[in-house]
């Protein structure tokens, strides 16, 4: 299998995360979209709902949206998310 | 005489009570400069992701939008020009509003008309001084841009681009401000927002490679009419920050000057100020002793 995912999260005013992961699940406008590596290059819409990173170098994270959408090519997944309410970071325990 | 040493005392005085404010507004720009960077930098990741998210649909996809083709049917042009709300920010105001009239002296030379937004009391002022009529204004946080206000002249720059002709449509919309370089370096600039200008950070593809198959969701159409509106939003805030940023350079580097300067004309009248009185010291000696020489000739 090839490498990770680059995963960018970002949201108008800052970056909410941004590292590898194995996998991204999010909240598509036609259903939830899972993203792995290799996947054909996508531009979707999101709908309001959770977008979750997997197997991230630091622990896995999860984020509550209210829209946006998702571009995924060579590799690499922008998420741009709009406007967001960060949920509590699951997985990440004594990251900090 | 004694009243020349009153004169330069009172210059001293005020010069100094000026330099305090020079001093002072230096201060304010200088502890906010640090946050409006700050701001510059969060923002920029998500100006850049949706720049190449449409870049990628308009390279990708053969759909006819608004968005990538021009449109010419008006032969009129908006400009949103981005000045600050304060002056004591040295040539910051006087540059973005001469790209501004640059700006509409080519357009007008295309034969088109300018249909003029302004953002911050400085712009505002100077067209009104004009007689210039806004289509729209906005003033009073050109120094701590917030997304409300750069909603708001998105929704207003879009609607005039999607309206017809008879209701004062527009066809390409301009964006003049000044970019946040370094500390040292803003410049400003002319930017056109819509019909899409650049195409930047699409990957060129190499050569023997098949140009990827974009999966657009829902479509292609839908993906644009979602983006279009955060596209122009977010490349108006980014821009205001960028303008917040320059504007508190451009300040903290004016009021810097300022206060040498105060301090150079204090140096100076304290000099005259200081020969003043020696002049009348020696006077008032010269007099004493010729007085006496004069008593005791006598």
């Amino acid at each position: 299998m090839a490498g990770p995912l680059t995963v960018d999260v970002v949201a108008p005013d800052r970056v909410l995360w941004s590292g590898t992961a194995e996998r991204l699940i999010a909240p598509t406008v036609e259903g939830e979209i899972g993203l792995l590596t290799g996947h054909e290059p996508v531009l979707s819409v999101l709908r309001a709902g959770t977008v979750r990173v997997r197997g991230g170098a630091d622990g896995d994270a999860e984020f509550a949206i209210d829209g946006g959408f998702v571009s995924f090519d060579h590799d690499i997944v922008t998420v741009v998310v709009e406007p967001v309410v960060a949920t509590g970071e699951a997985g990440e325990t004594a990251a900090h | 005489m004694a009243g020349q040493q009153r004169v330069y005392r009172q210059k001293i005085r005020a010069t100094s009570s000026l330099k305090k404010i020079f001093r002072a507004m230096e201060l304010i720009a200088a502890s906010r400069i640090g946050k409006a960077r700050l701001r510059v930098e969060h923002a920029t990741p998500y100006t850049r992701a949706i720049t190449r998210a449409i870049s990628a649909v308009a390279a990708h996809s053969s759909v006819d939008h608004p968005l990538t083709t021009a449109r010419t049917d008006t032969g009129r042009a908006a400009v949103l020009v981005i000045s600050a709300d304060r002056g004591m920010a040295g040539a910051y105001s006087a540059n973005v509003i001469r790209e501004a009239e640059r700006l509409r002296g080519r357009l007008q030379a295309d034969g088109k008309e300018i249909v003029q937004f302004a953002a911050g009391r400085r712009a505002v002022s100077y067209y009104a001084f004009r007689r210039r009529e806004l289509a729209g204004q906005w003033t009073g946080a050109s120094d701590a841009p917030d997304r409300e206000t750069a909603r708001e002249m998105a929704r207003a720059l879009f609607e005039r681009f999607q309206a017809s002709k008879e209701d004062g449509g527009v066809d390409e919309i301009y964006i003049v401000g000044t970019r946040f370089i370094s500390m040292v370096t803003q410049q400003s600039q002319v930017l056109r927002l819509l019909p899409l200008e650049i195409v930047e950070g699409v990957e060129e593809t190499e050569e023997g490679e098949i140009e990827p198959l974009y999966d657009f969701e829902p479509s292609a159409e839908q993906v644009l009419d979602a983006l279009l509106p955060r596209y122009i939003e977010s490349r108006i805030f980014g821009s205001l920050l960028h303008c917040a940023a320059s504007e508190l350079a451009s300040r903290q580097r004016a009021m810097n000057t300022a206060t040498s300067n105060a301090e150079d004309i204090i140096r100076n009248y304290t000099r005259l100020a200081n020969q003043a009185r020696q002049a009348e010291i020696t006077q008032e000696i010269s007099e004493i002793v010729s007085g006496a020489d004069a008593l005791a000739a006598s």
